[in-house]
């Protein structure tokens, strides 16, 4: 018996080998599409529009040279006033080698033939898409409710599952409420024994409709509530939009706030990746390294807080810059506790690599092969565990940024590797930061015209920028009407791309391996729901 | 082993003795509130009402030209303190802001008292104010807001309480930081605290996040599981008030509040999220008030 596979196999092997050798993309004409770099802001009339033929040539010869899809969504057309279910379908392409993103647009009305079969990384954003707006992917493999946001229709978790059929067969069903303190979600799973055929994830419980508010609401209540996206990328969500309303309101962020900012970045990613390294030892019974681990992380934390009071980093990033700023002393004192910390982390995880027991239990748990990672449209840390060579705080570095810590890579994609990645990443960004304290440059933290953003931004005009969170690549995108409000705003968490890798990732493991697969990943569930 | 066992020693003995040496908060920690009346007369003798004009999310008003800040509501980002012309209104470093009642989370102006001690009390945030201010200097002991402990069950409850963390759509950053309390610097099971997996095997509902349509159901099918008696906590400011989505309504989601409408809350913790130390100040003086009796 084999579960039904969500993937296609065809061409995955092509892109993933692209992504692998890093080679840059053939037969694409660049001039087809509008290209913007990071953070950058262009007039909505600059998107090119085309017919649904060719955008769909042109998004799939993109995808099978290695190009990847960061944000795909639909925006009411409006301005003909002919129909009411008329609609831009946009698409936001990361071209991770020219350095740039490629923006298209495609009008659609009521139906269009689902990409989904072609290109499995859109299967979430078609399925959104749908339930948003009902705009229906002919022929999607897999249409069921994402987010549950329609009042009349069915209320969270109530959907068909795929099911396994088979005497011995037996269903796990595991939330909404889990058993720790963890956000709620719904996991399904078809099990033979204890191997796990399938695991079904149904989330949309944390839906609380932030892409719509942050569309109506008065811009001076924005920031509290982007901060709020997902409460561990804090700063990775704060920073994406702060980027996006500089743009939009010819605002330009200071080289110290930007310093300021990648500290801060750097001190998240630092806390998180600790954390799970000791929710992993956690989860095989390791007890060493879960204690210490989980005490490291608040040390972290409390960088954070001794930067800008809060250990979530709270109020520290407006457009602009940032609104606190690093003395000598308190630069010397972060320097300090950096080095201590890094040295208890290296201590507590040291312990992983050297007991055998506990390597045989990470060691070829949960791979999601590279092949896998690239079709499903993976990002982040989890991408680059299984190989791909993804990360944008190097293919599209926002301005005036110091050289970012090394990218590094595992190939095996297991928990060991995604452990292992983790592990890498906390050297690196240790170090990143100790090396920026001591080299920040001088001046303002802070635009003296930040608050411009309250103001009408640039009307007509669409920004998109990226953020390499701990998790992997934020994505803010932001149109603006004539009258300078936001017309539409989208968020793509990395969870909303990461989940269906996780769920990959099970296929044929021990039910009993899932909370271990899952905190190697660590997703976010409110950051999937927004 | 022996490596394991090395390792032990190096990471030394890092649990905290709160509650008997209290917790020393980084300089900038946005911590309790406090508008000193003194000072709070407005510009050229008009009510000025900047800091309510700054905050983001109404969590400052004016009443009668005086501001009100509402700890439930409120997210400490520091904007009306930064928006004070007479720095009348500070956010202190001290983290004991929980209360059974929540209208005693509305901080109103109030006269300035220096402490007994001149070492005595906490100091006003860091960074939002003018770092030459003469106000650096001053300290601030600040009375205990009220705090019943659950008295009426303490033989039931005292020295083992048991709490069913629910997250309603919270961000994660409050649930991030309750987890901690489990960590060995806060160690709350040598209180008798611990979460329970189980609402079956829960004394208390301790809520995270504001509550979209969604997740109603959830929370009170849980509520319901629990055996009685029982009490819910309200952690942060999204799940006191609904937080920075309070009184938003769509279709998609239908109205956000906080927990009040759903369920009875017995304890509110406030922050944005609080910080662990509130959290665990909360639940000794709940459960186990002769703990921290100084």
């Amino acid at each position: 018996m084999s579960a039904a596979s969500i993937t296609t196999t065809t061409r995955r092997d092509a892109v993933a080998r692209h992504l692998l050798s890093g080679g840059t993309p053939e037969k694409i004409s660049p001039s087809d599409a509008l290209p913007l770099r990071n953070g950058a802001t262009a007039p909505l009339d600059a998107v090119p529009v085309m017919d649904f033929a060719s955008f769909r040539h042109w998004l799939t010869a993109l995808l099978s040279a290695g190009c990847r899809i960061t944000a795909f969504f639909a925006v009411p057309r409006g301005d003909d006033g002919k129909d009411d279910a008329s609609f831009f379908l946009y698409a936001v392409v990361a071209d991770d080698n020219a350095g740039l993103l490629r923006l298209a647009r495609v009008g659609v009305c009521g139906a269009y033939p689902s990409l989904t079969r072609d290109m499995p990384a859109l299967h979430l954003f078609e399925r959104v898409i749908y339930e948003k707006w009902g705009l229906l992917p002919e022929n999607h493999p897999w249409l069921k409710p994402v987010r549950f946001d329609n009042p009349t229709g069915p209320a969270a978790g109530e959907m068909e599952f795929y099911r396994i059929a088979g005497d011995e067969v037996h269903e796990v069903s595991v939330g909404p409420i889990h058993a720790g303190v963890i956000e709620c979600g719904h996991f399904r799973f078809q099990c033979l024994g204890e191997e796990v055929l399938h695991l079904e994830i149904s989330l949309g419980y944390h839906h609380r409709g932030v892409e719509v508010l942050l569309t109506g609401m008065a811009r001076s209540r924005l920031l509290p509530l982007v901060e709020a996206v997902a409460g561990d990328s804090t700063v990775a969500h704060t920073w994406a939009c702060c980027a996006l309303l500089e743009r939009l309101s010819g605002v330009l962020p200071t080289s110290r706030g930007q310093h300021l900012r990648a500290l801060a970045l750097e001190l998240e990613r630092l806390a998180c990746h600790t954390g799970d390294l000791g929710a992993i030892a956690g989860d095989v019974g390791f007890l060493p390294t879960s204690a210490y681990c989980g005490r490291l992380r608040g040390d972290w934390l409390n960088l954070s807080a001794m930067l800008c009071g809060s250990r979530f980093s709270r109020s520290m990033i407006v457009p602009g810059g940032a609104t606190f700023d690093v003395d000598a002393a308190l630069a010397r004192d972060l320097v300090n506790k950096t080095r201590q910390t890094l040295r208890d982390v290296e201590g507590a995880v040291r312990l992983i690599w050297i007991s055998p027991s506990v390597m045989s239990r990470l060691t070829g748990i949960g791979i999601l092969p590279s092949t896998a990672a690239a079709s499903l449209g993976i990002v982040g840390m989890a991408a680059r565990s299984s190989g791909l060579a993804l990360d944008v705080r190097h293919s599209h570095a926002l301005t005036d940024l110091p050289e970012p810590p090394a990218m590094c890579t595992k190939k095996n994609g297991d928990v060991g590797a995604r452990a292992a990645l983790r592990h890498t990443e906390v050297q690196s960004s240790a170090a990143f930061c100790a090396n920026l304290l001591e080299n920040i440059p001088s001046g303002a933290i802070c635009a003296p015209n930040w608050r411009n953003f309250t103001r009408p931004l640039a009307p007509e005009h669409i920004a998109v920028a990226l953020v390499e969170s701990w998790r992997g690549e934020v994505c803010h995108v932001a149109l603006t009407d004539a009258k300078g409000d936001f017309a539409a705003y989208a968020i793509v968490d990395p969870s909303f791309h990461n989940w269906a890798g996780l769920a990959y990732a099970l296929r044929g493991q021990q039910i009993s391996d899932f909370p271990l697969c899952n905190k190697s990943f660590n997703l976010s569930y409110c950051g999937h729901d927004l | 082993m022996l490596e394991i066992f090395l390792e032990r020693f190096r990471q030394k003995s890092r649990t905290a003795a709160f509650p008997r040496d209290l917790p020393s908060l980084p300089p900038r920690f946005r911590g309790r509130p406090f508008i000193d009346t003194g000072r709070c007369d407005g510009v050229a003798g008009r009510e000025c009402g900047f800091c309510a004009a700054a905050c983001p999310l109404q969590a400052l008003l004016l009443e009668d030209g005086k501001p009100a800040l509402d700890m439930g509501m409120c997210t400490f980002c520091g904007e009306c303190a930064r928006a004070c012309p007479k720095s009348a209104l500070v956010f202190t470093t001290d983290w004991r802001l929980a209360s059974t009642i929540r209208k005693a989370l509305v901080v109103r102006p109030a006269a300035y008292q220096a402490p007994e001690r001149p070492d005595a009390g906490q100091t006003a945030s860091e960074g939002l104010t003018s770092p030459n201010s003469p106000d650096n200097k001053r300290r601030y002991a600040l009375p205990e807001l009220p705090l019943a402990p659950v008295t009426a069950l303490d033989s039931v409850f005292a020295r083992s309480f048991r709490l069913r963390q629910v997250t309603a759509a919270g961000c994660g950053a409050c649930e991030a930081d309750l987890n901690v309390l489990g960590t060995l610097v806060y160690d709350m099971e040598r209180f008798g605290l611990d979460f329970v997996a189980s609402p079956r095997h829960a004394d208390a509902i301790i809520l995270t996040g504001p509550l979209p349509r969604n997740i109603q159901t959830a929370l009170k099918d849980c509520h319901a599981a629990m055996p009685a008696p029982k009490v819910v906590m309200a952690v942060g400011a999204c799940a006191i008030s609904g937080g920075m989505f309070r009184n938003i309504s769509s279709a998609a989601v239908g109205s956000v509040q906080g927990a009040s409408p759903h369920v009875d809350v017995n304890l509110f913790i406030p922050g944005c999220p609080p910080h662990p130390w509130t959290t665990l100040d909360a639940l000794l003086r709940f459960i186990a008030p002769h703990s921290v009796s100084e």
